[in-house]
């Protein structure tokens, strides 16, 4: 690991800030014709205070299943899930934020509502939740369409929306599944840098899932890398890169090493995948 | 869209009212005075009806009725639409039932409700929430349950207790298409109250047209039907507007 792990308050230094122990998911069928199907693991993952970890895999290989677990909105078929020392079973612990694939923007609100939301439901007083979702706004870009309704959006910055409402309630680990997803390169590229200097400003440790292997080698510390289903860890690349990083590291020769090792390491993973589909 | 001038936007809701009033006019002069009357003798006598103290009774009477009626079969709906929506058994199992009934001539059962209320306003009220209620709740059943699931699992995230998730995300969610059932539901209801008025009734809206016909009194069933059809599309278009409004802003380019 190139980070050195941040010790938060209560906190023993050197201790994972959220770790997933030999967790398995195996979906029952839906009738009883058909097999189980084992989705994920078992997989071993230690999230260090501070850290940006990617989570790279072929389509189908089990990386939201992996992501709901981590966020409590699932519970595993076996294993253990901890974040900051206690055990999460089943329901979404208090401090984890996460922002989902799908844009899960509320059209029923307009964009300064939307970023209120979880503060209001939360009982945060009227003065700090508009010093927050002012910030917030202006961080994302999104200043000028605070009274918009989602639907005068774009897709992107739709998605800047459900980023910023979950960004306010000031989270210790964030988990994006495919956020950029939806979005064309060139708005990829910049999201990433805002990504990164939210990462930057705000210490949270971060978990992101993605399938594009340049965007996981741009903004990670490391990176981890999945097998076809059922997915497991087959190799965790660090990257090196200095805490202060942007976009512009693409051009970096050291970019193109990263990007070639998660592509060798997936290659054979992708055409499993691919044939398991068929 | 909303640039276009108001004579653009209303022209084609004219033109269509000036047809439909022309061909009224020429199927009174094919029918004749005794099978059909006129636009013009028709809102005279609705004027006439209009001014008349006997007449307002009745219409108090059929008011009552539908409000009673609508308040049984909107919240009656919204509460099992709801209740079934969030239990996807329930559901499952209730839905091909309420299609089914949605089907039935409910007029078959209207018997049953004379002897169950009797003769008066009970009755009518209860034929018009069972003509209501049925589509209220199958609206709001389906409302419930396409629900994007990504809105519950912000809900979760977000740790919401089950009544802040309710209120803040199922309920407005859903809102879209709970005011399309209630339209619905509207048109049905007044539907059922105007059926159960002509039947085994001394007053309302229903029975002065019923009443009408006994004597053949054509201007009468023309003005009282013609009243009718103004009271309902009047809160037929407000429901439509609003409904509109809400599904304008869940859509997503």
């Amino acid at each position: 690991m190139t980070l050195a792990a941040v010790a938060g308050p209560g906190l023993r230094a050197g201790e994972a800030h959220a770790a997933l122990r030999g967790v398995t998911r195996i979906f029952p069928p839906a009738d009883r014709r058909q097999a189980p199907v084992h989705a994920l693991g078992p997989v071993d993952l230690d999230l260090a205070h501070g850290e940006f970890l990617a989570v790279v895999g072929p389509s189908g290989c089990g990386k939201s299943t992996l992501l709901e677990i981590l966020a409590g909105l699932s519970a595993p078929t076996g294993g253990t899930v901890t974040f900051e020392g206690a055990a999460v079973q089943g329901s979404p612990p208090d401090g984890v934020g996460v922002v989902f694939q799908e844009d899960a923007s509320f059209p029923w609100l307009t964009v300064w509502d939307n970023v209120a939301f979880g503060l209001r439901r939360a009982g945060v007083d009227a003065a700090e939740t508009a010093r927050r979702v002012d910030h917030a706004l202006g961080f994302m870009g999104l200043t000028g369409f605070a009274r918009a309704y989602p639907a005068q959006l774009s897709g992107g910055m739709r998605q800047r929306v459900c980023i910023a409402r979950t960004l306010v309630l000031e989270p210790r680990l964030i988990l994006l599944d495919e956020p950029f997803g939806a979005l064309d390169q060139q708005t990829r590229l910049l999201m990433g840098d805002e990504l990164l200097r939210l990462w930057r400003d705000t210490g949270a440790t971060i978990l992101l899932i993605t399938h594009a292997l340049d965007e996981a080698a741009m903004l990670s510390d490391r990176i981890g890398v999945m097998s076809a289903r059922p997915g497991r860890f087959i190799d965790m690349v660090a990257t090196g890169w200095p805490r202060e990083r942007d976009s512009t590291i693409v051009a970096d020769a050291a970019f193109g090493e990263v990007t070639a090792r998660l592509w060798s390491s997936l290659r054979a993973e992708s055409l499993k995948a691919l044939g398991g589909e068929r | 869209m909303t640039g276009a001038p108001a004579w653009q936007r209303y022209g084609d809701s004219v033109a269509l009212l000036a047809g439909l009033v022309l061909l009224w006019w020429l199927l009174a002069l094919w029918a004749g005075e005794e099978a059909l009357t006129g636009p013009a003798e028709t809102l005279a006598r609705a004027r006439e009806l209009a001014g008349s103290r006997r007449f307002h009774a009745h219409v108090a009477e059929s008011l009552a009725a539908l409000g009673y009626a609508l308040l049984l079969a909107a919240l009656g709906g919204l509460a099992l639409g709801t209740w079934l929506g969030v239990r996807p058994l329930a559901g499952q199992v209730a839905e091909p039932i309420l299609v089914a009934l949605y089907a039935l001539p409910k007029i078959t059962l209207y018997p049953v409700i004379l002897l169950i209320f009797g003769l008066g306003l009970p009755a009518k009220v209860a034929f018009g929430a069972i003509h209501g209620v049925i589509p209220v709740t199958i609206f709001t059943l389906n409302a419930v349950r396409t629900i994007r699931p990504v809105y519950l699992k912000v809900a979760r995230t977000l740790r919401l207790t089950p009544w802040q998730a309710f209120r803040t995300v199922w309920l407005p969610a859903a809102l879209p298409e709970i005011v399309s059932g209630q339209r619905v539901g509207f048109a049905l209801t007044l539907l059922g109250v105007l059926i159960g008025e002509m039947f085994a009734s001394q007053r309302g809206i229903g029975f002065v047209i019923i009443n009408a016909i006994g004597l053949n009194d054509v201007p009468t069933i023309m003005a009282a039907a013609f009243l009718l059809a103004v009271f309902a599309a009047t809160v037929s278009a407000i429901l439509l507007k609003i409904d509109r409004a809400l599904h304008r802003r869940t859509a997503r380019a």
